[in-house]
């Protein structure tokens, strides 16, 4: 944050932060939307993820392996491994944000890639709750809204295959991938995942490959790491 | 659809919540750190290499992984996420329309 930034400017500073990030989360949306359409979702079923699921990564997987004819079992399952990072951040966010008890309920569901990282940046500013609850709800408006749009307009467009729509999803789980690989270890990682999962594909079931690659990464997690530090990200995406 | 979808926000939820609620000592463990760092980039490594080279149970390579190259320079050059995505979607398409 700037010297200039009185208690009054960091407000204001905060609140633009929260409407940037919001909108940037925006184009995450729309693809969401229209991806989970393409795997068969009704937009109903596609904004009650948005809305109730709210986290990025975990509605990918999520549609990714319905729409690969994956088990629901396989698909849940995926989801909330990706979605254990949140549990980590919550971590952090505790002691700054301080909540109460009944207060916590609410503010579980805006524990975000965001909303942490624009936290954890300020952590002794005034402005700290401020940060958490408007880039929170930012973020909540926009998905959401990006979503419903996304969903709606790949209907409209006919045979998504004609669009490259199927070779989106790929580019997507790449883009969310890509800030994440900081190091050896989390490059290796990468790498054996994407492999065990191809070698994997023609004797398990659509989804449970995806699965084995989270083992293997438990695996490779269990013990300290003989090449480079593990440093949790935070990442712009929901 | 909608009990999977149910299933999947309320294991979320509470992974949220649970971050927010626990004992700081109970999950602040490196081991715990390291999982939580890797089994997403596993999973969304795998996720990518399933979307875009598996068609039913057999592994192809087809206009998808044009797409993905694109995906992967469009990344390496910083390009903003709905560039990476469209982009990749009208290199598959193109390629199609072509052969």
């Amino acid at each position: 944050m700037s010297e200039r930034s009185t208690s009054r400017d960091g407000r204001r500073e905060v609140l633009v932060d929260a409407v940037s990030i919001g909108i940037a989360v925006g184009a995450y949306g729309l693809s969401f939307g229209a991806l989970a359409s393409l795997a068969g979702l009704t937009v109903g079923q596609t904004v009650g993820l948005s809305a109730l699921t709210f986290t990025g990564a975990s509605q990918f997987a999520f549609v990714g392996i319905v729409g690969a004819g994956g088990s629901y079992l396989a698909a849940i399952l995926a989801a909330w491994f990706l979605g254990v990072r949140n549990a980590l951040y919550g971590l952090s966010l505790a002691p700054l944000l301080n909540l109460p008890r009944r207060r916590r309920f609410v503010a579980a569901q805006f524990v975000l890639d965001e909303s942490t990282a624009m936290t954890i940046s300020r952590p002794t500013a005034p402005t700290v709750r401020l940060a958490f609850w408007a880039t929170g709800i930012s973020v909540f408006v926009c998905w959401n809204l990006a979503t419903v749009l996304g969903a709606v307009g790949a209907r409209a467009i006919g045979d998504p295959r004609d669009f490259g729509l199927d070779a989106a999803v790929g580019a997507a789980f790449l883009a969310l991938l890509w800030p994440r690989l900081q190091d050896r270890l989390t490059r290796i990682t990468a790498g054996l995942g994407a492999v065990v999962a191809l070698a994997l594909t023609p004797v398990l079931p659509p989804g449970v490959p995806v699965l084995a690659a989270a083992a293997v990464a438990i695996a490779l997690a269990w013990r300290e790491p003989r090449w480079g530090q593990v440093t949790p990200t935070t990442t712009v995406e929901p | 659809m909608w009990p999977a979808v149910l299933l999947t926000s309320a294991g979320t939820y509470l992974l949220k919540l649970a971050g927010l609620s626990v004992p700081h000592d109970a999950l602040d463990r490196p081991r715990v750190r390291r999982i939580a760092t890797l089994v997403p980039i596993a999973l969304l490594a795998a996720l990518a290499a399933v979307q875009v080279f598996v068609t039913g149970r057999h592994v192809v390579v087809d206009a998808r992984a044009a797409g993905l190259v694109f995906a992967a320079i469009a990344l390496t050059l910083r390009a903003p996420f709905l560039v990476v995505v469209v982009g990749a979607a009208a290199v598959a398409a193109g390629l199609r329309a072509l052969t």
